[in-house]
């Protein structure tokens, strides 16, 4: 166990080291700088902010200083969601975690990345978690019952829901709930942040089309676990169809929606550009891609790498998991 | 699932080939029947009717403004007074070529990359594999919004080349539309080279391979004339399910201002639009989401009933 966690831990260092090679020379091989978009600065200013920033230096310097700042350096993940400022959200400070340092914003003065990521990144965590909640809760049962009812009518209007929520894309969805609840019914705000009810419409936008993969999943697992032997053993010594599916098929029913979770988190992550762009959200998400549209090289970096690094994480864990819930996978 | 059908009537004892039996079995199958002529229908209607439609997609008419829909336009207009009917078949054509075009060279590099791994086999093998699974674990979507960034100069520079010259004034916006094909193909490509791999692994083992070998052929001719055409039925398949995909991501890069720009529009643009002014004028985000929502659903019943006809395992989620 240990053994396969270290095995998988060394296999990302290539796979990190790979996307943040490739985000460096990407952005800095583009035509025009993060400073050429604005109005024309005089050219001592353009040095001097380039000096600043250490833009001045050969590429291959600044390539190793960029490679020696996010090399993690020390391990005290607990610092993440330590609240050492009081303001009653985790920190998420990476530098005291692990040491890394992703460098001064280009666009924003005065700030380092690291604090823009401390800022934003609790509220897409909040609405990851939220959605991927509305996913498992929804798509599960839909999916169990449309299994345990194979092939009627119960099966045909969860599945095709199913289809529907996934051809439905969630720039379409979003403005559609918004319209319905928010500004029909006004049961929410149409957009924002600040409250509880808040949370409601962003999650469900979000974790509908995972409702439906999950439900489709769910379905497929189910059936497949119900045709083996030992269900019809447990049928057989009288256990009742609610027992069956919860005690002893659920668990190997799940495993191709926990082989899915993977895809679905880093989906989730690039769902929350949208969604926070349609709701308003101060996520991390609606920073990534204003950053890219203003070259902060930085930020932008620095954002693909800790999404790259989450989701790396994500799937390590999402394997435990899995071998967790089928021993016979035994870490391959 | 298909309605009990009266088998057809054994009068002509023609063999059937793999190819006859599977558009047989696509036949019987309704929904993806329905679904196949929808698209096709569609796509007719985007390509054909737009000359005479009587509105350009750009056509304004500022003193009409925003209208709901009416007997001249059948989808309302927006608040510059375009109809709306228009600019859906020609967001249609592009969000359907960009589906196509970027599927294409998602197909093209995926069976090249997955032949050659498969048929090399050992080091080689191993290592173009490892590539992918590098690249699978990579955001791509980030790396498409990367790219559409990195992309927009040269493209910008591609359309500035092209307004040079009159005749070819329609195909300006064509950089932008290039920059799509090249950034979603490079990323859609994997999972295509994964499945072709596989295939290309079993057929190897055959025996009219082991023939091929014996008769001297060279490695290319057997890549491109025995193998290739043996991986039609994944392909197929998998090409069909990538076109949603890719018409997702397309109109997913065009709502947060990456895909065309105006007055060129996508189904994407058009909903990114009507999501802005749904409040006041609901049908500019009801028509285009509709419609989009739509070809991809039939698009994906369409590739799972192809996947049934044709028997691909590779293929199944």
């Amino acid at each position: 166990m240990l053994r396969f966690i270290l095995r998988r831990l060394l296999e990302t260092i290539p796979v990190l080291l790979i996307i943040a090679s490739a985000t460096f020379f990407m952005l800095r091989l583009v035509p025009g700088g993060p400073f050429t978009a604005e109005k024309a600065v005089s050219k001592e200013i353009l040095r001097n902010l380039q000096a600043h920033y250490g833009l001045d230096k050969p590429l291959p310097v600044q390539y190793a200083a960029y490679l020696w700042d996010i090399t993690p350096k020390r391990f005290a993940p607990w610092h993440l969601f330590a609240d050492a400022d009081r303001n009653e959200s985790p920190d998420f400070d990476l530098k005291a975690a692990f040491g890394i340092n992703l460098g001064p914003s280009f666009k924003y003065p005065n700030r380092t990345v690291n604090e823009i990521i401390a800022d934003k990144l609790p509220h897409s965590l909040e609405l990851g978690l939220w959605a991927l909640a509305v996913a498992l809760a929804l798509g599960i049962p839909l999916g169990v019952l449309a299994a345990m009812r194979k092939n009627t009518a119960v099966d045909y209007t969860a599945s095709t829901l199913a289809m529907v929520g996934i051809c439905v894309p969630t720039f379409v969805m979003g403005p559609l709930l918004v319209l319905f609840f928010a500004l029909h019914l006004r049961w929410f705000n149409a957009s924002g942040w600040y409250f509880a009810s808040d949370r409601v419409l962003p999650a469900a936008t979000l974790g509908l089309v995972y409702a439906a993969y999950v439900a489709r999943l769910t379905r497929g697992g189910m059936l497949e676990v119900l045709n083996q032997d030992y269900i019809r053993t447990a049928r057989a010594k009288g256990a009742g169809e609610t027992r069956i599916v919860l005690r002893h098929a659920l668990r190997g029913g799940l495993l191709p929606v926990v082989t899915f979770l993977g895809p679905a988190i880093a989906g989730i992550i690039s769902g929350s550009f949208v969604i926070e762009t349609i709701f308003q959200i101060p996520g991390l998400g609606r920073e990534f891609v204003t950053s890219a549209f203003n070259r902060d090289y930085t930020l932008v970096s620095g954002t693909v790498l800790l999404y790259a690094g989450l989701i790396v994480a994500l799937n390590l864990a999402v394997d435990v998991v899995q071998v967790w819930l089928d021993p016979r996978l035994k870490f391959e | 699932m298909n309605a009990a059908e009266p088998p057809a009537p054994p009068a002509a004892e023609r063999p059937h080939s793999p190819g006859r039996d599977a558009w047989l079995r696509l036949r019987r199958n309704r929904l993806a029947v329905v679904s196949g002529v929808f698209v096709i229908v569609l796509a007719a209607i985007c390509i054909v009717a737009p000359p005479f439609l009587g509105h350009g997609y750009a056509d304004q008419n500022l003193s009409l403004g925003a209208t709901p829909p009416s007997g001249t336009h059948w989808f309302g207009t927006d608040e510059l007074g375009r109809d709306l009917f228009a600019r859906l078949l020609y967001g249609g054509r592009i969000s359907l070529m960009v589906g196509f075009i970027a599927s294409l060279v998602a197909l093209v590099i995926g069976v090249s990359y997955g032949a050659v791994a498969g048929y090399a086999g050992g080091k080689l093998d191993a290592f173009l594999m490892r590539v992918v699974d590098i690249l699978y674990a990579l955001p791509f979507t980030i790396f498409v919004i990367l790219m559409m960034v990195f992309l927009k100069q040269p493209m910008d520079q591609l359309d500035a080349w092209l307004r040079q010259f009159s005749f070819l004034k329609n195909l300006q916006g064509i950089g932008k539309i290039v920059g799509l094909f090249a950034a979603i193909g490079a990323v859609e490509w994997l999972t295509m080279a994964r499945i072709v791999r596989g295939q290309v692994l079993s057929l190897k083992k055959m025996e009219y391979i082991e023939a091929a070998r014996t008769l001297g052929f060279g490695h290319a001719r057997i890549i491109f004339k025995h193998i290739v055409p043996n991986l039609l039925g994944p392909v197929i398949v998998f090409t069909t399910l990538t076109i949603p995909a890719v018409m997702m991501l397309e109109s997913f890069l065009s709502f947060l201002g990456l895909g065309v720009d105006a007055p060129l529009s996508s189904w994407g643009t058009l909903i990114k639009d009507g999501a802005d002014k749904m409040e006041n004028f609901p049908w500019l985000l009801v028509f285009p989401g509709s419609v989009f929502a739509s070809t991809l659903l039939a698009l994906n019943l369409l590739g799972d009933g192809l996947r049934d006809a044709l028997d691909v395992r590779a293929a199944r989620d």
